[in-house]
């Protein structure tokens, strides 16, 4: 245990600055979280749903989660069930095989949804295009709200896109 | 023309890289050179068809065997109205699966094989529709949308039930299914049911130039995006009788080390987060994000995709960041210290790695257990020491090996290769030969063939191409260890508990991508 707390305290606290650029209001966590609030009422709760990457975009996504981005800080939180989620961040082009199961997590997920569409394939099909196996960008699938082009987009540029697609939900008045 | 030792067949050899043998059989070669190799130690790497009426000729089933002399790279022909071939999966179980991939895809039948359920075909497309023939319709839409049910082993017995998890699974993970058979807590049976991830990367390859198709080899499965554009650029190269400059291949595996550090780094901080030890996924994803901001530095891509292509690397390093770069080895070292005491220390920890998930050496063997998960398991497998090319001749690497085969000796091996990649990281540095780092290849017209064979930080990649008279790619094959390892993870399984399932899923941490393509 002594062990744990000396590396923890050798370590120390490296989370980031969270993004501004291209984000009018949010020049700090703080008023990200104030955002979030306002438009969702609460935490920003995300279901990742992989419909055919390379897993290139999930390592990124994984990426966010470490402590340089301070992603729960923030107020936003991966969870395990799409009846749990405000948001689908979906990658990849969609695989044919894959086509049911993201339209059932989409009709899963509780309204109002947002879906954010991340990495080249995500957005355009990418490398894959569309064939007989693959029915290519998200947005062929499913209404998207946000895309996110890279391949794979540094998690930096996946937090803008989760922010953008937040507020893009009318502020909440007052209950 | 020549033998090797304990085959009854002539083999070419092809020219450079890591030894490579090419033969050609007939039908009763086939079965009775896959006993041979069973007989003389080997292993199968591969198995892929490709359909070569357009050349006048019927289909080829080719197989890629692992032997102590090199790899062997065999083709069956098969006439055009001959659309079966004899069984693998009796002699090497991972066949089954790769024989069901072929299947779907060009149409061809393993004669007297048991399992012959559909792989990639999920009924999304027409059931006629083999999508790797030539004249196949490239404009198949949607057959069923719903589906087709899948026969999956069913367990009975009193008190006996099943799970079914995915293919959206709960995590940031890729899809598949998983259908467990359980009593009470513990697993009797697991069943994966993958494929839905199937892009249709084999077609995709067909209409790429083959100066292009680096990029592609490279998304096969991105966590191995080195791995897999190595070992395609090896098999150009070898095709069109090139090769890239030295200073190209001591950065490529330059790449490919800093490619398995950042993979074990990832695993090994998930590892601990599976067994509720958040310190370590901290701790961990810290180091790696570290390393990955380096390799943006360095090659521009955080995951270093294109930074090996058909010649060389895509760009020359910066001198001062490679000047830096052992220190930043010195610092990761001088950080993995304190984690791998707490790590091997840590009671609660060590109480979920060890006897969890095992996989001992003769079922390892039996079932053709490959790399990382290999080494765990008692096998001395890494072809950067068995058929080394350079820069890994002049460095020599020790393969890092346990004997007990669960999930905290494939956490042991991650450890000791995290060490073993540092000090391979530190030569590479130092030994850099000068020179150019590129040099185009001048594409070569007529039929040529080759062959690209790369110890991937998960095991064994292979990519093998075909090219046309034209100069186009006819075919290409992508080949992932995760096709001899799932079916293992089935067994490691057996008989723990399903809360320790994610636990011993990650110590495999197994690519979907790579085998659906």
């Amino acid at each position: 245990m002594l062990r744990i707390l000396r590396q923890i305290l050798r370590t120390g606290v490296v989370s980031e600055a969270p993004p501004t650029e291209g984000l009018a209001l949010e020049d700090d966590s703080e008023r990200i979280q104030r955002a979030i609030l306002a438009h969702l009422g609460r935490a920003l709760a995300i279901r990742e749903v992989d419909a055919g990457s390379c897993n290139g975009c999930e390592l990124e996504i994984h990426a966010l989660n470490n402590p340089y981005y301070n992603l729960e800080g923030l107020g936003i939180r991966f969870v395990a069930s799409p009846r749990h989620a405000d948001l689908l961040l979906v990658t990849g082009p969609v695989a044919r095989n894959m086509e049911v199961a993201l339209r059932r997590t989409y009709e899963a997920t509780p309204d109002p949804k947002l879906v954010v569409a991340v990495g080249d394939c995500a957005c355009d099909g990418g490398i894959f295009g569309e064939s007989y196996a693959c029915r290519g960008r998200v947005a062929n699938v499913l209404p998207v709200d946000v895309t996110i082009p890279g391949c794979p987009p540094p998690p930096i540029e996946i937090l803008k896109g989760i922010l953008t697609a937040v507020r893009r939900v009318p502020a909440r008045t007052a209950r | 023309m020549g033998t090797l030792r304990g085959l009854h067949l002539e083999v070419a050899t092809l020219a450079a890289g890591p030894p490579r043998f090419r033969a050609h059989g007939s039908r009763d070669a086939w079965s009775v050179l896959a006993r041979d190799v069973v007989a003389n130690g080997g292993r199968l790497v591969s198995l892929w068809a490709s359909d070569r009426r357009p050349l006048g000729e019927g289909y080829a089933v080719n197989a890629a065997y692992a032997l102590a002399e090199g790899l062997l790279w065999v083709s069956l022909p098969l006439a055009a109205d001959q659309q079966g071939y004899p069984d693998l999966a009796a002699l090497f179980p991972a066949a089954s699966r790769l024989q069901r991939m072929m299947r779907d895809l060009h149409g061809l039948e393993a004669l007297g094989a048991e399992d012959t359920r559909p792989r990639l075909q999920h009924g999304h497309w027409p059931a006629d529709l083999h999508p790797l023939r030539h004249d196949a319709r490239a404009d198949a839409g949607v057959a069923d949308p719903g589906g087709e049910a899948y026969a999956f082993v069913p367990v009975r017995g009193e008190g006996v039930h099943e799970i079914a998890v995915g293919p959206v699974h709960a995590g940031i993970i890729e899809p598949g299914h998983f259908r467990f058979s359980v009593v009470g807590e513990k697993v009797l049976r697991l069943e994966e049911r993958l494929g839905y991830k199937h892009k249709g990367i084999a077609a995709r390859f067909e209409t790429l130039a083959p100066l292009d198709a680096h990029r592609l080899a490279g998304r096969v499965s991105g966590d191995s995006t080195v791995a897999y554009s190595y070992a395609y650029c090896m098999a150009l190269e070898s095709a069109w009788r090139q090769s890239a400059p030295p200073r190209a291949e001591w950065l490529r595996a330059l790449a490919l080390e800093r490619e398995r550090v950042a993979n074990h780094l990832g695993d090994l901080g998930a590892l601990g987060n599976d067994a509720a030890l958040g310190f370590g996924l901290a701790q961990f994803s810290r180091l790696k994000e570290d390393w990955l901001r380096v390799n943006a530095a360095l090659t521009g891509h955080r995951l270093l995709m294109d930074y090996v292509v058909p010649g060389g690397v895509a760009r020359e390093p910066d001198a001062s960041l490679l000047a830096a770069l052992p220190g930043q080895h010195a610092a990761l070292r001088d950080a993995l210290v304190p984690l791998a005491d707490i790590y091997s220390s840590h009671a609660g920890l060590q109480d979920r790695f060890v006897t969890t998930g095992r996989v001992t050496p003769a079922l390892a063997g039996a079932l053709g257990l490959t790399g990382l998960a290999a080494r765990a398991s008692g096998h001395a497998v890494d072809l950067r020491a068995w058929h080394p090319t350079p820069p890994y001749t002049a460095l020599g690497v020790r393969v890092a090996t346990e004997r007990n085969g669960d999930v905290a000796a494939r956490v042991a091996v991650r450890f000791a290769e995290l060490t073993e990649s540092l000090r391979l990281l530190d030569g590479l540095v130092a030994g850099l030969p000068d020179g150019p780092s590129h040099l185009p290849l001048a594409p070569r017209a007529g039929c040529a063939e080759g062959i690209g064979w790369i110890e991937g930080w998960r095991g064994e990649v292979l990519v093998a191409l075909e090219l046309d008279d034209a100069g186009a790619l006819r075919r290409c094959h992508c080949h992932d260890p995760s096709w001899h390892n799932w079916p293992l993870l089935e067994h490691a399984v057996m008989g723990n508990i399903v809360p320790d399932f994610p636990l011993i899923n990650k110590s495999f941490n197994l690519s979907y991508a790579g085998v659906d393509l």
